[in-house]
């Protein structure tokens, strides 16, 4: 692309402001956007979510100002001067540019899915549904626990302590918690939004999502898959406590609920439903 | 150059009183035979699945009734509008008339038209129709928002809400550039008379209206709470008015299947001498791969729906795990039509905006292979990456890596697009008309949209997003952002030929700059929103979000009220001022700028022989190949 000699060397300049702007822009994405959002650091998933989405972040700001400030930069530079109506040079490609381009995005890509695929099959990214058996298991001691959905509430069975069916969610802290989402009626979704955990819960399907809470606190379980018109009532309490407490806590629920334990079907990964008919 | 009203004069009408032009195959017909067909179809579903054979006993519901009433009814209104005439009369051996009033004056834009021109008016102000609907509901559902408890509507009301704005959009709107732009431009684009399959071409407009009419007779049967995505079991338990989004979106789908194959036909048979495939207009090259798309996906969906309907009439168990059915099933063949649907959207919008820059930068479009390659490559990987839709539910959790790398790699042919639109800027003369700002936001709208959509399609941090308003804010930043944006673009470039009209620019410009600025104004507090955890299609959330939730609100207003510049420019400037436009405003080297404005009915009195793409502008500086265009052969 030969300019005239009278024109600046748009290239150059054009690099320069790029380099210039994303050095700038990154550290801002770091250390000053980020913190503001996302799910924060209160389970080991969480946090590795949000590792993620800061180098996701970090990969996307040289894309973002490369455009933008390409945009700005034509919008001053290449404009058809006043009253005139000049042609512009009539280039229609550029081998080299091209092949780079084409390159450089394929290299970035494929990075980003190696790293995705990575940081999935970690122990740290298993806060997301995985089916039945999942590829990868975090290590350890796990203590299973059963969320049940059904229109329009959670209620959660802890197997290891006799199945007792609990409305609230009570985990330890420091504990890999392995949970196991099923449905009664249609699709919902299991999201613990603080402990970085989602995981659809499907009518007659076992999906597991793990999560290893790390502070003592109150979070709210939501519903994130649309469920029917009480969708968005659909939120539970949940609480992580020490081992201490909640070993207090399933052995009180164990005696008080012990009456309604028996009376519940024996614990099972899924619970067919009944036929539906509607206005039932 | 004369105006459209002489055009609509020229043709004498028939001197037959009114009431003897009433009878006939006409609109007024079609509407009188629809709700007759309507009824007639109700009837027989009350007689078929009657009290003794009623499933439902629990309810006064009947779908199988409903279902047979919106078929008869569209049966009735395409018989009204005359689509049985022309093979009854083959049939019967008697001669059939191949065109269908195409001299009739104002009439023929309300009826059966086979002149592609006026099939792409009818569409641009039928899909506008539309839009319209589903943007008031967009109004309704953030005037409701603005309180973190609902206010306004109770929650059945609130999801019919999000269902009807949401479906109205993703259906209408596959329609929207292929509708009005493609049916008109195509045929000029490559020097045709016609498309190949007229009267084809006029059914998918009037199923599409038919289906909008069916979407929005759901409020008559208690509305349906299941979005745009119909999930089931939700599917199967909801009330009648889940007929009406299955026999809408089937309608939107044949309407779509029958749109693609007429464009892949037109475009592969009907391109004048000289016009090879390497010289076509890259609008062309874009809805040649849309077309493929439609065809592909489209009939998915239609089986996928009707399986739903079955499942909600006679009791089949497609998708209902207690009778041996997976709700997965529904997931995998919703998406695998929903996610080239969400491309369907998008590429047109690639077309337009490159098809429009050369012309604005006067230089030629730079890389028109690498642009043709990535909306190939864009339309073929677009199969390969639904499940990412599926990313938390449970599915194929092993297959994960996959779909996180197919869905990544998409985005390399998705930047073509943008090096191309660089490329092309890269030292242009570039007059800011009102088309070129409506180019220059589409790039920035698209850049946020794509970039989110990296971000979702990473599984671990999906994992935080799915369902959330991230994710909504990312597909308005595609679809509004992307497609809406170069819709108005090819609106501000088109008009002055299509009707022969300006439109004033002032308005057009106040129209610009409060669409851009309130378009993300309203969006990008929404991805904060979704990081911050609100989940999509609530009526209530945490009252710590209200702030930002009703900054949202009151953004969308006026992005709504920046819509009503539009309209009121549009009724100023067509109707009162009417103010003739240049030839060819824009200086266009474009084929469909140097035919006479009106378009005769014929387009071309000789077929135009091509010898050089339409981007031969700027001045050769080193050595560039290629002659002068064809002018138009008229």
């Amino acid at each position: 692309m030969s300019a005239p000699i009278d024109e600046p060397n748009h290239t150059a300049r054009f690099a320069t402001l790029w380099v210039v702007v994303t050095l700038i822009a990154i550290p801002l994405v770091i250390w000053v956007i980020r913190p503001l959002l996302g799910p924060g650091t209160d389970s080991d998933q969480a946090g590795a979510v949000g590792t993620d989405f800061t180098v996701l972040a970090v990969i996307a700001t040289p894309v973002a100002t490369l455009v933008v400030m390409f945009l700005l930069y034509s919008m001053i530079f290449f404009r058809q001067p006043k009253g005139q109506m000049l042609e512009g040079p009539a280039v229609r490609g550029h081998a080299r540019v091209q092949a780079t381009w084409i390159i450089v995005t394929s290299i970035m890509v494929l990075g980003l899915a190696v790293f995705g695929t990575v940081r999935l099959e970690s122990a740290d990214g298993a806060g997301s549904g995985s089916g039945p058996s999942p590829l990868t298991v975090p290590r350890g001691k796990k203590l299973p626990v059963q969320v049940i959905a059904q229109q329009w509430l959670f209620t959660y069975r802890y197997p290891t302590y006799g199945g007792v069916e609990t409305t609230e969610l009570v985990l330890p802290a420091n504990e890999e918690v392995e949970f196991h989402v099923t449905s009664l009626d249609v699709i919902h979704s299991f999201w613990a939004f603080k402990l970085g955990v989602k995981a659809d819960a499907n009518p007659g399907v076992d999906n597991v999502a793990f999560a290893k809470p790390t502070k003592l606190e109150n979070f709210t379980v939501r519903c994130a898959e649309l469920c029917g018109i009480w969708h968005g009532y659909m939120s539970g309490a949940g609480k992580v406590v020490t081992p201490e407490a909640f070993n207090t806590w399933i052995h009180q629920e164990q005696t008080k609920l012990a009456p309604a334990t028996k009376v519940l079907p024996k614990y099972s990964t899924t619970y067919l439903p009944e036929p539906l008919r509607r206005g039932e | 150059m004369s105006t459209m009203s002489t055009a609509a004069a020229a043709p004498a009408p028939s001197g037959r009183p009114l009431w003897r032009r009433l009878i006939g195959f006409n609109l007024l017909t079609a509407v009188i035979l629809g709700v007759g067909g309507y009824y007639f179809g109700w009837w027989i579903g009350h007689l078929i699945n009657g009290p003794s054979f009623e499933y439902e006993s629990a309810t006064d519901e009947n779908d199988v009734a409903l279902l047979l009433g919106y078929f008869f009814g569209v049966v009735g209104f395409l018989i009204g509008l005359g689509f049985a005439n022309y093979p009854v009369s083959r049939l019967l051996g008697r001669p059939a008339s191949l065109r269908e009033k195409e001299h009739e004056g104002m009439g023929r834009y309300f009826g059966l038209c086979t002149d592609h021109k006026v099939v792409g008016i009818q569409y641009l102000v039928g899909i506008g129709v539309f839009f319209f609907v589903g943007g008031l509901n967009a109004m309704l559902i953030r005037a409701e928002l603005l309180k973190p408890v609902p206010t306004l509507v109770g929650p059945n009301q609130y999801l019919s809400l999000v269902g009807m704005h949401g479906t109205m959009m993703m259906g209408m709107m596959t329609s929207g550039i292929l509708g009005p732009f493609a049916n008109y431009f195509v045929p000029l684009m490559i020097g045709a008379r016609r498309m190949a399959f007229p009267r084809i071409e006029a059914l998918t407009f009037w199923l599409l209206m038919a289906a909008g009419f069916i979407l929005v007779s759901t409020i008559f049967f208690g509305g349906f709470p299941t979005g745009w995505t119909g999930y089931e079991p939700l599917n199967d338990e909801a009330v009648m008015g889940m007929d009406s989004y299955i026999v809408f979106f089937a309608l939107v789908g044949v309407s779509m299947a029958l749109l693609g194959l007429n464009m892949m036909a037109t475009i592969i048979t009907m391109r004048a001498p000289g016009l090879t495939w390497s010289r076509l207009p890259i609008f062309v090259w874009s809805v040649f791969a849309t077309a493929v798309l439609m065809v592909l996906a489209a009939p998915m969906l239609i089986a996928t729906l009707l399986m739903a309907a079955l499942d909600r009439t006679i009791n089949t168990s497609f998708f209902l795990t207690a009778g041996g059915g997976s709700s997965y099933l529904f997931e995998n063949l919703f998406w695998f039509f929903g996610h080239p649907e969400v491309y369907i959207l998008a590429l047109p919008g690639f077309g337009i905006i490159l098809e429009l820059l050369p012309v604005f930068t006067r230089k030629p479009l730079w890389g028109y292979r690498l642009a043709i390659s990535g909306m190939l490559g864009v339309s073929l990987l677009s199969f390969f990456v639904w499940q990412h839709h599926l990313f938390v539910s449970g599915i194929n959790g092993d297959l994960r890596p996959f779909y996180m790398l197919s869905t990544e790699i998409i985005s390399v042919p998705t930047g073509f697009i943008f090096l191309c639109v660089m490329g092309t800027l890269w030292k242009a003369r570039a007059t800011f008309s009102v088309p070129l700002l409506f180019v220059y936001a589409w790039t920035f709208n698209f850049l946020i949209g794509g970039l989110s959509g990296v971000v979702l399609s990473d599984v671990p941090t999906d994992t935080g997003l799915h369902g959330s308003f991230f994710v909504m804010a990312h597909f308005h930043y595609t679809i509004m952002g992307g497609l809406i944006f170069s819709f108005f673009a090819g609106i501000y470039y088109w008009v002055p030929k299509m009707l022969g009209l300006r439109l004033n620019e002032t308005l057009a410009k106040w129209h610009f700059w409060l669409m851009f600025i309130f378009f993300n104004s309203t969006f990008l507090p929404l991805f904060v929103l979704g990081l911050k955890g609100m989940p999509r299609r609530v009526s209530t959330y945490e009252p710590a979000l209200q702030g930002l939730n009703d900054w949202v609100s009151i953004s969308a207003f006026v992005l709504g009220f920046s819509m009503l510049i539009f309209i009121f420019n549009v009724i100023y400037s067509l109707i009162f001022v009417r103010e003739p436009a240049e030839a060819n405003p824009w200086r266009s080297k474009s084929m469909e700028w140097h035919v006479p404005t009106p378009v005769p009915v014929n387009n071309f009195e000789q077929i135009p022989v091509f010898d050089s793409d339409p981007y031969d502008y700027g001045t050769p500086v080193p050595v560039t190949g290629g002659s002068r265009p064809a002018t138009a052969g008229a």
